[in-house]
């Protein structure tokens, strides 16, 4: 059967995404399994930031830039002025947001969202770092990544604490489905985004998406690291529909930690200091919690 | 009706600007070994690979030159090269 031929996509090009963004990568991803009948807001952020610079716009559905805050209650606006209007079945909207703007400093109004029970899909690009403004540390930072705000140094291994459970935090809101994806699987992240528009009610995915500027490896390799993170058992890829872990992606070949950390210069100094061989340890150690607590193997 | 302050009426207007002066190699489909598997279109961040019965392209206005499609075509049909202009 001949394939079609694939058109231009609903994130149309020209952003100004650094070459290879992962970010950029996921959104487009996303937008085509979701649209082309979506409304879609969006948080303060490189997405936000690259896709439109005034005057100009990415976006070729409704879409409005929030705070950085509030993605999610401004979808819920959206969503509750579709019903007022009676015209909740045109279109299905989408709230969207970093992993700053998620985990930190939109989470209330995010739990409000999800409390409250809008029928929005809630998308958190998480890049591990606030990018935008140049790499400071967030709830999603793993553990001895360096970035401007958690510097690795003479004392210091880098950030000190590793990635805020989100996906339980969301489930744990009794919401009918949270899922977790990665820019490395990319035909499981369009599946999951075409799921979660057919599940009514609120909706997480978080999906892992690697940012050559700010993980500091070359361009080329988004997808390798991607893939990577995920047969390490650092990033476990999985649904949880009304708090019960309902899938999850199986580790094809178990990779050691290392494997991951030394494409990204944000590791690098695990690799340089003396010491650097115990603090791997503990990274592996949270690979294999991973990979027993979701049975990833 | 006037436009409120801050509305982007135009939808896509980002192409107005293209990002293919940012790249300085280019990937090359050498259109030999390729078998349609689509990949290529896939992976690109911007969304700029098209194509099809086993002659993709990239199209170099938008192109920024990251290499993916390089890095994960599996039948090693794309080559990246260096741009001079
Ligand atoms: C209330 C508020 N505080 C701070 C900022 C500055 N700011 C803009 S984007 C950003 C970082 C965004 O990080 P993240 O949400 O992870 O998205 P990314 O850029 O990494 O995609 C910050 C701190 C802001 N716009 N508004
Ligand atoms: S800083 Fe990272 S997330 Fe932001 S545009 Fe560049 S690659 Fe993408
Ligand atoms: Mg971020």
């Amino acid at each position: 059967m001949k394939k079609p031929e694939i058109t231009e996509s609903l994130l149309a090009p020209g952003h100004k995404a650094c070459a290879g963004c992962g970010e950029a990568l996921a959104a487009r991803i996303i937008m085509d399994a979701a649209g082309p009948d979506i409304i879609v807001t969006a948080a303060t952020g490189c997405l936000e930031v690259f896709s439109t610079l005034y005057p100009q716009s990415a976006w070729k559905m409704p879409w409005i830039h929030s705070l950085f805050e509030n993605s999610s209650a401004v979808a819920a606006g959206i969503e509750v002025a579709l019903k007022a209007l009676g015209r909740e079945n045109e279109a299905k909207v989408i709230a969207q947001g970093g992993d700053g703007a998620t985990a930190d400093i939109g989470v209330g109004c995010l739990s409000g969202m999800f409390e409250r029970g809008h029928d929005v899909l809630y998308i958190c690009y998480d890049n591990e770092a606030y990018m935008n403004t140049g790499i400071q540390r967030s709830g999603l930072t793993p553990f001895e990544a360096s970035t401007t705000t958690s510097p690795s140094g003479e004392i210091s291994w880098g950030n000190k604490t590793d990635k805020k459970p989100m996906p339980e935090i969301a489930a744990a809101h009794k919401i009918p489905y949270v899922a977790t994806a990665t820019v490395g699987y990319i035909k499981d992240l369009e599946k999951k985004v075409k799921k979660a528009l057919s599940i009514k009610g609120p909706k997480y995915l978080q999906v892992h998406c690697p940012c050559p500027l700010g993980w500091a490896h070359d361009p080329s390799l988004t997808i390798k690291v991607a893939k990577m993170a995920v047969q390490t058992g650092l990033i476990p890829i999985f649904e949880m529909e009304n708090e019960k872990i309902t899938s999850v992606r199986k580790i094809a070949k178990k990779q050691p930690v290392e494997e991951y950390l030394k494409l990204q210069a944000r590791f690098r100094h695990l690799f340089k200091k003396i010491g650097g061989e115990e603090e791997i340890k503990r990274i592996q150690q949270i690979a294999d919690n991973n990979i027993k607590k979701y049975g990833l193997m | 009706m006037a436009k409120p302050e801050g509305v982007v009426a135009k939808p896509g207007s980002s192409k107005e600007y293209k990002t293919g002066s940012w790249r300085t190699e280019k990937p090359v489909f050498k259109q030999d070994k390729c078998t349609d598997c689509r990949i290529c279109v896939m992976v690109c961040p911007d969304g700029v690979i098209f194509g099809s019965d086993k002659k993709y392209y990239a199209d170099l206005d938008y192109c920024k030159g990251c290499g993916i499609c390089v890095e994960e075509c599996p039948v090693d049909d794309i080559e990246m090269v260096v741009e001079v202009r």
